[in-house]
């Protein structure tokens, strides 16, 4: 008996017998500049609509001078009453001078238990990229950001953004991203709207998302 | 100008008056009206019941009845939808159907269309006293894109307070084969119709296609609710003499 | 376990039971109006860019269509690369019994599940339970379907024909059978039904070390699977287990990464309604020492390659799951999910489900006849699935099988009457000799009509003979 391998390509192939042998299977046939859509859409200042689409999910949102940044992670993690904070080992020590939060670093080398994580209060990380139109942050692994299940298991995560990291649309930060390493795409805190299809905030992953946008 | 009318098989048999009334209103804008005797019926039942080769035949005979003509009128947004939009996916590639197809299709209009695209006319000197909502029919609306032709018309008729109509671009639920097929769903649709348009406190529910007037106004009939339904066309026809002669 | 679609009558009757059903219809109607709204909204905000998008996601598809067998080894190839491992199933037996030895393999007799149309439609939990395995439902509503021994009724959000009490009531009752309790002063407050729903599953994350999920694309050149979520479940299973296991239908493959620029802007607006989801994981094989270290891709076909051999019917496949066309389809509004028998239901599974199964029973033959082609759901597809046009191409080969003798005479009727103008005025004639009173009941079918609507009155003559009468010229 053949493989189910062969037999599902076979079959393809043979529902495809309307296709010309040589056509064309260039794909995209165009450049990323040529694209037969728009990069964003043109709708203000990429920071002033970042925070806009952020607080409108229910995000919240602190803009501040990278001066005054380490200032506001432990302002956050205070008004939170958050004592013990998960932050990834690559995260620069700075944000946290004057923290009297304790810090639990993480890595994928010495990661901590899912209980730590459980058990931890909240978690500070950088970010990759950050999309104004539809107010989504993007982490992707960097050692300012970490493991995925660092900013998953604890409630409160909260988030830096620079303002060199924030692009207009969607398209844009596609291209800015690689697919190769494991991607978390972050658009408020975690929602449902499967009761009677009206969004909650709040269910499995952190209830809380505060956002430091620098500059 | 001079205009081949395809009244619509269902005009035709069971709503004359709304054929009379396009007749009426172009000869009093100055236009002549043919009508092909070669003409019945578009297919457009038994192409979206699956009947595809009789659909085919009477496309056939739609081209051949209609090839002369310089513009096609059909007081029906579904019917003339049939022709310009399903008639190109009959009959083979290349076919004498499909290039007689190509040739005629985009002169065949809804009278909408006919009145404000070719004969550029949104007032058409009609009076009618009456409050009137306006239903746009799905096919008139998604297929052909009537978009605010319609409107435009009533709203320069004399008399006529166009009432809105809430989930105006909801279906009616009558869908030809549909409304027997699945005659409890085309009910619950035609009932909530119904209680849209008698919500707007009009007197009248128009719309381009006597079909769907067919299913409201029957289920507003069912209910007695009073009000009535009448085509567009026969609005349109309407004037201050006739309305006196009354 | 939430129970199967087999054994729900035809359309037309599982319809008349739905739209009976007051409760149902009131929050059908309540969720798919709020729904319809937010679409509208988020897509408007994209202005004319929304059609270049959408004939653009159209164009993506197509290609990968035509080309699937390329796509397909190229993703494959791609997997392996990155340190997953890729299956082939042809059918739905063989992607269970796949699925089924994996889990084996890990030792574990638990799985979390991230909501997946293809396991739903492989019936793959029911699968698992014959040999052992539990599988837990994590995205809330499939949890409430599960916990209810319910059937999904909509792509997006399958307990969408329930209300906050009813849900309430299954929290209640169910969820100390599973696992952690629900709070005994449980309100029907939607934020408080979200709560419990995360206080009973938080252990069984922590704890679950096999997964099983679905995925909205697969991407050929990179290898990358990607989820749109928005609880966090989806992070849940995709991340903390020690194996994940994939089960996703050959269609969804797009070519590059960078397809993805459009997808992710067409989907989330489509489906919730959302500039963005809340969550959205991708993930490219392995990533060492973050997330599953197993990784195993199961590509199904399950009826696929039928679908994609159908010239007009192939569109079919360009569907990405967002549920527009439900949320806007008048004929759903009134009936729900459950009367289309699938788990594909709505205007899509219209045309989905028989060609998936084959047009293989009167469940399936009445399916295309679901609709009264008011074209909505093309008008909102994201991908312009031109739904209406399949629907009427599935009712040709129902019309042309075996059976439907009455209607095929009534139709064969109707085309000699309208195959001459002579015939026409003879049949007007007949009519209006029989004509004056107008029945208010007629029998049989027609009855369908005359049990909810007057007929009209029958004129005095028709518009031919008032034509000739008046002595008008036959141009």
């Amino acid at each position: 008996m053949s493989s189910a391998r062969d037999r599902v390509l076979g079959r393809v192939r043979a529902a495809l017998a309307d296709v010309p042998a040589g056509e064309d299977r260039r794909w995209p046939r165009e450049g990323p500049e040529e694209r037969p859509y728009a990069d964003s859409h043109g709708e203000g200042p990429s920071l002033d609509v970042l925070v806009d689409r952020l607080v409108d999910y229910k995000a919240t949102v602190h803009r501040v001078d990278a001066e005054r940044l380490p200032a506001e992670v432990a302002a956050c993690l205070e008004r939170a009453g958050a004592t013990r904070v998960v932050v990834p080992e690559g995260a620069p020590r700075a944000w946290f001078e004057g923290c009297p939060a304790t810090l639990l670093t993480d890595s994928p080398e010495r990661p901590r238990t899912l209980a730590d994580l459980n058990g931890a209060d909240a978690v500070v990380t950088g970010c990759a990229v950050a999309i104004a139109e539809t107010g989504t942050i993007v982490l992707d692994a960097g050692p300012d950001q970490g493991r995925r299940a660092i900013t998953l298991v604890p409630d409160h995560h909260v988030c830096v953004v620079r303002a060199d990291q924030v692009v207009d649309g969607v398209p844009q930060a596609v291209r800015l991203l690689d697919p190769a390493r494991p991607l978390t795409w972050i658009s408020g805190p975690s929602a449902t709207s499967d009761i009677e299809l009206n969004r909650v905030e709040g269910v499995h992953g952190p209830r809380l998302l505060e956002v430091l946008v620098v500059g | 100008m001079r205009i081949a009318l395809f009244v619509t098989c269902v005009n035709d048999t069971l709503f004359p008056g709304t054929g009379r009334a396009v007749v009426g209103l172009l000869e009093r804008l100055g236009h002549e009206v043919v009508f092909p005797a070669g003409q019945t019926c578009c297919g457009q039942m038994h192409y979206n019941t699956g009947y595809r080769r009789a659909a085919e035949k009477l496309a056939v005979r739609f081209v051949e009845t209609f090839a002369d003509a310089d513009a096609v009128v059909a007081p029906s947004g579904s019917c003339a939808a049939m022709v310009r939009d399903n008639y190109p996916r009959l009959g083979e590639g290349g076919s004498r159907l499909s290039r007689e197809v190509a040739e005629l299709a985009p002169r065949v209009y809804d009278l909408t269309e006919l009145l404000v695209d070719v004969l550029g006319v949104t007032d058409v000197g009609a009076y009618y006293p009456h409050k009137v909502a306006y239903h746009p029919t799905c096919h008139g609306l998604r297929m052909l894109g009537l978009g605010d032709r319609p409107y435009r018309l009533l709203r320069n008729v004399r008399g006529l307070e166009l009432m809105e109509l809430p989930g105006a671009t909801e279906c009616c639920g009558f869908g030809g084969t549909f409304a027997v097929k699945n005659g409890d769903v085309s009910s619950a649709m035609g009932a909530d119709k119904a209680r849209n348009a008698v919500a707007t406190g009009a007197e009248v529910l128009c719309a381009v296609d006597n079909s769907c007037l067919m299913h409201i106004g029957g289920t507003l009939s069912r209910q007695r609710s009073g009000m009535r339904v009448a085509h567009i066309a026969e609005i349109l026809a309407s004037t201050e003499k006739e309305a006196a002669h009354r | 376990m939430s129970g199967t679609f087999l054994g729900i009558p035809p359309f037309p009757d599982a319809a008349r039971s739905a739209v009976e059903d007051s409760q149902l219809r009131h929050n059908l109607r309540k969720a798919t109006r709020t729904i319809r709204g937010k679409r509208t909204e988020a897509v408007d905000e994209l202005g004319a860019d929304w059609m270049r998008l959408r004939a653009r996601g159209k164009e993506v598809k197509d290609h990968t269509l035509r080309h699937l067998d390329h796509y397909l080894e190229e993703l494959e190839r791609s997997v392996q690369r990155a340190g997953g491992t890729v299956h082939w199933a042809a059918d739905a037996e063989e992607a269970n019994t796949i699925v089924t030895r994996l889990v084996q393999e890990t030792g574990e007799s638990d799985v979390v599940k991230v909501k997946s149309m293809a396991t739903q439609e492989i019936e793959l939990n029911q699968a698992l339970e014959r040999a052992g395995i539990t599988a837990y439902e994590t995205d809330l509503a499939e949890l409430i379907v599960q916990l209810g021994e319910d059937l999904p009724s909509h792509i997006l959000v399958p307990a969408i024909h329930l209300g906050r009490s009813q849900i309430r009531e299954i929290f209640l009752e169910q969820m100390a059978e599973w696992g952690t309790p629900a709070p005994a002063d449980l309100t029907d407050d939607p934020r408080a039904l979200a709560e419990a729903a995360r206080v009973h599953l938080r252990e069984r994350f922590l704890r679950t070390r096999t997964a099983v999920s679905g995925a909205n694309f697969a991407v050929a050149d990179s290898g990358t699977l990607v989820v749109l979520e928005s609880e966090g479940n989806g992070r849940m299973c995709l991340t903390l287990p020690r194996t994940l296991i994939s089960v996703v239908g050959i269609e969804k493959i797009v070519p590059t990464w960078s397809d993805l620029e459009v997808f992710m802007q067409l989907l989330p607006r489509s489906s919730t309604g959302e500039r963005m989801n809340p969550y959205t994981s991708t993930w490219t094989g392995v990533a060492p020492g973050d997330g599953p270290q197993e990784f195993h891709l199961v590509l199904l076909d399950n009826g696929r390659t039928d679908v994609l051999a159908d010239t007009v019917g192939r569109q079919a496949l360009r569907c990405i799951r967002c549920s527009a066309c439900l949320n806007t389809c008048p004929v759903y509004e009134r009936t729900g999910g459950h009367a289309y028998g699938s788990v594909y239901p709505g205007p899509i599974g219209a045309i989905l489900t028989p060609q998936l199964r084959g047009m293989s029973s009167a469940a399936d033959e009445a399916l295309p006849y679901a609709s009264s082609l008011c074209g909505a759901c093309y008008e909102v597809c994201p991908v312009a699935i031109d739904i209406p046009e399949v629907l009427v191409h599935l009712r040709e080969e129902v019309a042309e099988g075996s059976g439907h003798l009455g209607e095929k005479a009534l139709m064969a009727g109707a085309g000699a009457v309208f195959g001459s103008p002579t015939a026409l005025e003879a049949a007007q004639r007949a009519a209006g000799l029989a004509g004056g009173a107008v029945p208010r009941h007629l029998p049989g079918l027609a009855g369908q009509w005359t049990d909810t609507r007057d007929l009209p009155g029958l004129p005095k003559e028709s518009f031919r003979r008032w034509w000739k009468r008046d002595g008008r010229s036959e141009g």
